[in-house]
């Protein structure tokens, strides 16, 4: 009776359905909630100001969250990429105070050291075969200590004053970054990469089951290799865009970020355990925790609010489905309980 | 065979004065000791004055609280699960001890530590019980506990902060005395490490945890409530994690919002570095606590030797990953020997 009840149900809700009342459907859906209440009761809240403020915020996290979440989906997960961001930060100053070459060229080798970072993460995970979340713990307080070994307890602050207003400068009158389109750009590649290329959609079946996935022809081991030296990449470019957004280079810039970018990349609907999740939902999970963070910080809600709507959400973005679930399965049993004793009394004749 | 590879590395083999022996050397703290003491000779032969008295009652003043830490969280991990919350439960005890004596300062000790540990263990029970009825990985949860814990300890101290001035001389004392040179609050931790690790090896509760580490639904075939037993290890560790909080506050200057923030992944460190593996099922807590000593000896002996502080980290980074490189060497080279004498005995 089971069997019969359920595929209609399921199969009653394809397609747009399905799509309008999926998990990352539901963040979106949450997003624009917030930003509507926030617009209406929060003073201040409804300018482009805001809009500007909150993206520049929240650039680094968004960055980040985008092969991090390729990485989770594909059963993994990279604990260093803020020591990462905080390493290619003080190398960069450590050039450019040092090397007398031209800020371009800095930068260049700046994101080579994501690249080295990513491949050395590449390299213990796929080539040794050691679990990721044990080799990143490595990594994030090996990468953090090279930083201050590079730079020490100094700070480089004498960036060419263009390029700290580059990054600050606005699209018109909009109020949005310019670096936003590269922001967008990138966001666009991990899309299409996830979505739309087979190593994308390999990810999913990597996470879904690993042995599978080497059955049906992915080469697991290169695809998380390449994972790696992705968030490495990432994380390198974040780290030069935190130097310049602060005009300062440091040993401890972007410190604890780590956690942030997961908390936003699992709100956004993206399963711990892989082979689960989407990139709108984790754009939607990022931009949910920054512009609930902006807008209370504007209504004067104590900080410490903040982290307690943070950590809640979380806990709830993994709770709920699982009472969902528990629920669907109640009423399931109920109906079947229901039609199972109306079948004997209604007097059928295979009774 | 699987029960069999439940036993600690030590009565894998068969018995024998030999073999144990073999066995002992072959069990997994021996590297992390055997690196211990060559710190300690390579640093007290560059500084002869790193083993003075003096200096021997700080390093074991400085290890006390992360050996009682890590000795919960191999609890946690042992059973395949991680406590990412231990910093922010440590800040909310250590600052509800500071608290406890303000109010009311001639508060017993005793009971000092006893609510110390049941605060800690109702938080921890909180996250064990979102783990086992969500059925969301520890790394999750514990990840969101981390932040409300912080948040309330925040929104609770704010910029209020107890200084060790305000707490009762006795309690202070509990870090300065000593017995038999060793300073008292790292006899608590030693006795705990024993309690523990004794459980852990002979009782059947703490067997469980193992099996339920090692294959969680060959545990729950075999009628080993993994739930409950779950539940009580998060319970265990934050009743550790309170206990440590109380010690913090015996032991160190000021506790205020920040107490314990960034903790968590150190502890991590210390209990992989000593031989727990994060996938669960082995190690032992004994492993875990040795793993916390070198830890937060390495600090001591850098500033000893006089190498640059900044080289403080990327040192604990590279040897948390030797750390894993040489467990994961070991389970190879011990699934190659398992396979040849498994097709033997065919």
């Amino acid at each position: 009776m089971s069997e019969t009840l359920s595929p209609t149900i399921v199969k009653a809700r394809s397609g747009l359905a399905k799509r309008l009342t999926g998990s990352d459907a539901i963040i979106i859906y949450i997003l624009i909630a917030v930003v509507i209440v926030s617009m209406i009761s929060v003073r201040f809240f409804a300018s482009t100001l805001t809009v500007g403020f909150l993206s520049i915020q929240v650039i680094p996290i968004l960055l980040i969250a985008m092969p991090m979440a390729l990485v989770i989906i594909s059963g993994e997960i990279d604990l260093s990429v803020a020591s990462i961001a905080g390493l290619t930060s003080a190398v960069m100053g450590v050039l450019w105070r040092d090397s007398g070459w031209d800020i371009g060229i800095v930068i260049l080798v700046s994101v080579l050291v994501g690249v080295v970072c990513g491949v050395f993460n590449g390299f213990l995970i796929t080539t040794l075969g050691l679990p990721s979340l044990a080799v990143t713990i490595g990594t994030l307080a090996l990468y953090r200590g090279l930083a201050l070994v590079v730079i020490g307890d100094q700070k480089v602050a004498n960036f060419p004053k263009e390029l700290n207003t580059f990054v600050l400068s606005k699209i018109g009158t909009t109020g949005i970054p310019v670096v936003m389109i590269f922001v967008v750009i990138i966001i666009a590649f991990f899309a299409v990469l996830l979505h739309f290329t087979p190593f994308g959609r390999g990810l999913y079946a990597l996470g879904f089951s690993k042995e599978a996935a080497t059955f049906v022809g992915i080469r697991v081991g290169q695809a998380k290799f390449w994972l790696f030296v992705g968030t490495g990449v990432v994380s390198s470019i974040v780290g030069v865009f935190l130097t310049l957004r602060l005009a300062s280079a440091g040993p401890d810039n972007g410190t604890g970020m780590e956690l942030s970018v997961i908390a936003a990349v699992l709100l956004g609907g993206v399963s711990i355990f892989g082979g689960k999740g989407s990139i709108p939902g984790v754009v939607g999970g990022v931009l949910l925790i920054g512009v609930l963070t902006y807008s209370l910080r504007l209504a004067k809600v104590p900080e410490t609010a903040l982290i307690i709507v943070t950590g809640s959400l979380l806990v709830l973005s993994v709770v709920a489905p699982s009472i969902v679930s528990w629920a669907r399965e109640r009423l399931r049993l109920a109906r079947v309980h229901r039609v199972v004793q109306q079948t004997p009394s209604s007097g059928s004749p295979h009774a | 065979m699987s029960i069999d590879t439940l036993r600690p590395p030590a009565h894998a083999e068969h018995s024998g004065p030999l073999h144990a022996v073999r066995g002992f050397f072959r069990a997994r703290e021996i590297p992390v000791a055997g690196a211990l003491v060559v710190l300690v000779i390579i640093t007290t032969l560059i500084n002869p004055r790193f083993l003075s008295p003096q200096s021997m009652k700080d390093l074991m003043l400085n290890a006390t609280i992360v050996i009682i830490l890590a000795v919960g969280q191999a609890l946690v991990i042992i059973t395949e699960n991680v406590d990412l919350s231990i910093g922010s439960i440590l800040g909310l005890v250590a600052f509800g001890t500071g608290t406890l004596f303000n109010a009311w300062p001639g508060v017993p000790i005793p009971v000092v530590f006893l609510g110390g540990m049941l605060f800690g263990a109702v938080l921890g029970a909180i996250n064990g019980f979102l783990v086992t009825a969500a059925k969301v990985p520890a790394l999750v949860i514990t990840l969101g506990t981390m932040y409300i814990f912080r948040g309330i300890l925040t929104s609770w101290a704010g910029s209020k902060q107890y200084f060790s001035g305000d707490n009762p001389k006795a309690f202070g004392n509990l870090s300065v005395d000593v017995f038999l040179g060793i300073p008292i609050i790292t006899i608590v931790a030693i006795v705990v490490v024993i309690a523990v690790g004794i459980f852990m090896h002979s009782v059947r509760a703490g067997r469980d945890l193992y099996a339920i580490g090692s294959d969680r639904d060959a545990a729950r075939l075999f009628g080993i409530a993994v739930g409950p037993r779950v539940l009580a290890a998060f319970i265990a560790s934050g009743a550790l994690t309170g206990l440590a909080g109380v010690l913090y506050t015996s032991r160190y200057n000021s506790v205020g919002a920040l107490t314990g923030s960034g903790l968590e992944l150190d502890v991590v460190a210390a209990v992989v570095v000593g031989g727990v593996a994060i996938s669960g099922g082995t190690g032992t807590v004994f492993g875990a606590a040795i793993g916390a000593v070198l830890l937060s000896t390495i600090t001591s002996s850098l500033t000893a030797t006089r190498v640059d502080k900044f080289w403080q980290q990327a040192f604990v980074g590279m040897l948390i990953l030797a750390a894993i490189i040489v467990d994961r060497a070991v389970s190879v080279r011990n699934a190659r020997k398992l396979r040849v004498s498994e097709s033997r005995d065919v």
